[in-house]
């Protein structure tokens, strides 16, 4: 996998306060990372560092092989970067300003109409092109935002809580376009709705007080969360002495709507034991799942710890 | 890279109010200027008996404009440019510049450009409207020249400053404030140091400079002055920026 952008014990200080503290962190071309963090855990100051916004005070970022401190236009033509505030020109409509963002990104002026086309057609602004920004509702002007950031192409696209105070439908179209920038671009995305992270990232990240506290695949979360529970409804319900002579079970607890929560001692439930003997035993099973940690909860215990 | 900012800050210019009332404002103001001039030159004239009294339609219309041109200046010069770096403070859009392939440099020299030539429409209408003046007399064109480079280097001194106190406050209302208070000192501080010509401070007033070119005659050393006067304060509007990146 190519790399497309390395960060190397990357920190900031505010005075003496730490807001980042020693992240080290890559991304392939194609990967869409997301980065989690509670209020004020360093993830909009990490942007900042990636995008060249805010000097680190130790570390290194590298965008495409290039030091962004040392070579900051070169590296910056490879980022496209959407701040949390998004940083629209509201006096201008859709296309004009988005031809600024062209002719400022270093896009040959041959293909400054085309490429305006494209990043509109992808953001489906086409048909507001003649607007101006100020008039647009939230949502659009958001689309305008990630289109700015889309419109030279870039290796890498930054996206600071693109999803904030947009509603459901919304949400639902802007993380539709993420993935779909995602296929050809390295995404960073950073938000603190979980379950955003888990419909659009390959990747997670969790930030915690400026430290980097989990990082790995999505699939690695889920784990963490799915665990060693069962979340089964019986009729009959076994005593504890009687399962644990059965299987190995920590303990049994009542958990809302009348269902069971069953804690194994390890990771590996033999689901399919558990039914057959359930039907053996005629404990009347009628539903079961695998008990999921909220994610709330993976979170809470991950920033905790 | 530079030229693509200051057609941005033109752009932005034309497309809010305040750009198109200050050009109306200040050429009505200019206009007007220029007829009264044009409508006492032979009043007063005819009423001065000796020759020494005397002096050519250019130099009394010229100076009735330009005198009045650096005055009104001084007020429309921090209007526009209060807007430059303090409204993206505002608006939180200085991050789309410092993420985009561009220097700190270019972008400070863009939007000063970017003013600069939006003046430069003002300081070229008044050289075109005295130019008519040769329709029926014959002028000198030589005392319009210097006095319109006079009047370019002036604007220019006087959008550096302004740019400089827009980078310092979010509030454009704060920066046009403190860039006119800066001005207005700088320009008539010479007034209060008249007894003492050869005291720095008059020497680092800009109308002292000025006079020169109005009164015909280029000297290079107030094209340096005037020169260092403008690099200085976009020197310390770029550090200003820089600072953004480094303290955050």
């Amino acid at each position: 996998m190519v790399k497309t952008l390395k960060a190397n014990g990357l920190s900031r200080l505010f005075g003496p306060n730490v807001a980042v503290n020693d992240i080290s962190f890559d991304l392939s071309k194609g990967e869409v990372l997301g980065f989690l963090g509670p209020n004020g855990a360093g993830k909009s100051t990490t942007m900042r560092m990636l995008t060249g916004n805010l000097a680190p005070s130790k570390g290194t970022v590298e965008i495409c092989g290039i030091n962004i401190v040392e070579e900051p236009k070169k590296a910056k033509e490879n980022i496209g970067y959407l701040p949390e505030m998004r940083p629209l020109y509201k006096e201008f409509k859709v296309n004009e300003f988005l031809k600024i963002a062209a002719k400022l990104h270093n896009v040959p002026s041959s293909k400054v109409n085309e490429s305006i086309n494209v990043a509109m057609e992808k953001c489906g602004l086409t048909h507001m092109s003649n607007r101006l920004i100020e008039n647009l509702s939230n949502g659009y002007q958001q689309r305008v935002g990630i289109a700015q950031a889309i419109i030279h192409n870039p290796e890498i696209v930054i996206l600071d809580e693109p999803t904030v105070g947009l509603d459901p439908i919304q949400i639902r179209e802007i993380r539709k376009l993420i993935k779909e920038i995602g296929k050809e671009h390295s995404v960073i995305l950073s938000t603190h709705i979980l379950p955003e992270v888990e419909i659009v990232c390959d990747r997670v990240q969790i930030i915690d007080k400026g430290n980097l506290v989990f990082h790995g695949s999505i699939e690695d979360l889920k784990q963490q969360r799915r665990g060693n529970k069962l979340l089964v409804g019986l009729k009959k319900v076994p005593t504890l002495k009687k399962l644990q002579s059965l299987f190995d079970i920590v303990k049994i607890e009542k958990s809302e709507d009348a269902l069971h929560v069953i804690q194994f001692k390890t990771n590996d439930i033999d689901v399919e034991k558990f039914i057959t003997t359930s039907i053996k035993e005629k404990w009347g099973l009628y539903q079961i799942s695998p008990h999921i940690t909220s994610l709330e909860d993976t979170f809470v215990q991950l920033t905790n710890t | 890279m530079i030229i693509n900012i200051a057609l941005k800050e033109i752009k932005s210019f034309f497309v809010t109010p305040m750009g198109w009332i200050i050009l109306a404002l200040i050429t009505a103001a200019f206009g007007w200027n220029y007829f009264i001039g044009v409508n006492n030159y032979f009043e007063v004239m005819s009423g001065a008996i000796r020759p020494a009294e005397r002096v050519g339609v250019t130099i009394y219309v010229g100076q009735t404009v330009y005198g009045s041109a650096s005055f009104l200046m001084l007020f429309a010069v921090p209007l526009l440019s209060m807007r430059l770096i303090s409204e993206e403070r505002r608006q939180q859009t200085l991050p789309f510049l410092f993420s985009a392939p561009i220097s700190i440099v270019e972008i400070v020299l863009g939007k000063f450009f970017g003013l600069f030539i939006f003046l430069s429409i003002m300081v070229l209408y008044i050289l075109i409207m005295l130019s008519t003046l040769n329709i029926w007399a014959d002028i000198d064109f030589g005392y319009l020249v210097s006095n319109t480079f006079g009047l370019f280097l002036l604007v220019g001194s006087f959008a550096a400053i302004g740019i400089y106190f827009s980078s310092l406050t979010s509030q454009p209302i704060i920066a046009a404030l403190l860039s006119f208070i800066f001005a207005v000192t700088l320009f008539i501080l010479e007034r209060y140091f008249a007894s003492q010509p050869n005291h720095w401070f008059s020497y680092i007033s800009l109308m002292k400079h000025f006079q020169t070119f109005s009164r015909g005659v280029i000297s290079s050393k107030d094209i340096i002055f005037f020169i260092l006067f403008i690099s200085t304060f976009l020197v310390l509007t770029i550090r200003r920026l820089d600072a953004d990146r480094l303290r955050g």
